[in-house]
C-alpha cells in the first residue's frame, strides 16, 4: 500500500512518460474521443497523446468521465 | 434499442436525443442531426430562437448532471446555490457554443460536442466553489514518507535515493514559478482550475507550466542515472 501511494505521488509529479496533448488540444478532441470509445472504435490509436493527458491531467480527466458518463446516460447510450 | 427510443421533436430532423450505442449507432441519422442543428441555429427568427432555447436546455442538463455528480463534495453549499451555479454554467456554455459553431468540425454529434462546453463551464465553477473559503499553498505540506515496511531495505533505500534527487532537481533546475506549480498541483492537491483563479491565469497555462516542469525533472533525473520507464 506505501508502495503504490508513492508510486502515485511520483507519478503526479514527473507526469507521464509518453507524449502528451495539453489541454487545449485535449478540450477540442474530447468528444471525438469519447463516441470513439464508446462505439469500441481504436481511440487511442486515432487521437495520440489523449490517454497520456488524461493520466496527467487531472481536470481534464473529470471532464473526460463527465462527458462519458453524461453520453453513456442517455436513453441510446 | 434505438430505433424504439423515443425522442423529442426540436424541428425537422432534429432530435436531443441522438443516437450512441457502440453497437446501434447510425452515422447518417446522427449526421443528419448534427446537420439540423446547425442549420436551425444558423437561421434567423423564431426558428433559431427556438434551436436556442433547446440548446440552452440541453446544456443546463448537462450542467446539472455535473452538480449531481459533485453533491457529495459539495453538501455545505445550499441547494439553490448549485442550481444557480448550473444556471450559469448553461448561460455561459450557450455563448461559448454559439460564438464557436464555426469551429464544429463534425468528429462526434453535434450535442456531445455541446455537452463538454456545459461540463467544463460547470466542472470549473464547482471546482472553485467547494475551495472558496480554502487557502491554496504553494509550498510543500509535507513530503511523502519514504518509509516502507513492504519494501526491501535496498528497494527503500533506492527509492529514497530517488525522491532526495527529485527534491534537488525541484529545487535546482525549476523556475521559481514552476515549483510553486507543481508543489501546489501535484503535491498538495490543488485542483487545476482553482489555482489558474487565484494566479489570474487559464487552465492550459498552467497545465503548460506543470508540464514543463515535468518534462525538466525527467530530463535531470535521467541525466543522473535514474531509469524512470516505470512511472
Amino acid at each position: 500500500m506505501a508502495k503504490h501511494i508513492h508510486d502515485k505521488t511520483l507519478k503526479r509529479l514527473l507526469g507521464p512518460a509518453e507524449p502528451e496533448l495539453l489541454c487545449d488540444e485535449c478540450f477540442e478532441k474530447l468528444d471525438e474521443y469519447v463516441e470513439l470509445e464508446l462505439q469500441g472504435a481504436q481511440a487511442d490509436a486515432r487521437i495520440p497523446g489523449m490517454r497520456a493527458h488524461l493520466e496527467g491531467c487531472p481536470a481534464c480527466h473529470e471532464d473526460y468521465d463527465s462527458l462519458r458518463e453524461l453520453v453513456q446516460s442517455e436513453p441510446n447510450g | 434499442m434505438l430505433s424504439s427510443t423515443p425522442t423529442v421533436s426540436l424541428g425537422p430532423g432534429m432530435t436531443s436525443r441522438p443516437p450512441i450505442s457502440a453497437a446501434d449507432s447510425d452515422p447518417d441519422r446522427a449526421q443528419a442531426d448534427s446537420r439540423a442543428w446547425l442549420s436551425a441555429l444558423r437561421t434567423a427568427g423564431a426558428e433559431r430562437d427556438q434551436a436556442v432555447a433547446r440548446l440552452h436546455e440541453l446544456l443546463l442538463r448537462a450542467a446539472r448532471f455535473e452538480v449531481s455528480r459533485r453533491r457529495a463534495a459539495l453538501s455545505h453549499v445550499r441547494g439553490e446555490e448549485l442550481d444557480d451555479l448550473a444556471l450559469q454554467a448553461a448561460d455561459d456554455a450557450l455563448v461559448a457554443v454559439l460564438a464557436k459553431l464555426d469551429d464544429y468540425r463534425g468528429a462526434s454529434r453535434f450535442t456531445t460536442w455541446a455537452y463538454k462546453f456545459a461540463l467544463l463551464e460547470a466542472g470549473v465553477r464547482l471546482r472553485r466553489r467547494s475551495w472558496q473559503e480554502r487557502e491554496v499553498v504553494l509550498e510543500p505540506e509535507a513530503w511523502p514518507l519514504m518509509a516502507d515496511a513492504a519494501r526491501s531495505p535496498e528497494s527503500q533505500a533506492e527509492a529514497g535515493e530517488l525522491m532526495q534527487a527529485l527534491k534537488h532537481s525541484i529545487d535546482g533546475c525549476l523556475t521559481h514559478h514552476q515549483r510553486e506549480v507543481l508543489v501546489a498541483l501535484a503535491l498538495n492537491g490543488v485542483p487545476l482550475d482553482v489555482l489558474a483563479g487565484r494566479l489570474n491565469t487559464t487552465r492550459g497555462a498552467l497545465y503548460k507550466t506543470l508540464h514543463d516542469a515535468r518534462r525538466k525533472l525527467r530530463s535531470d533525473l535521467a541525466q543522473k542515472g535514474f531509469t524512470l520507464d516505470s512511472i
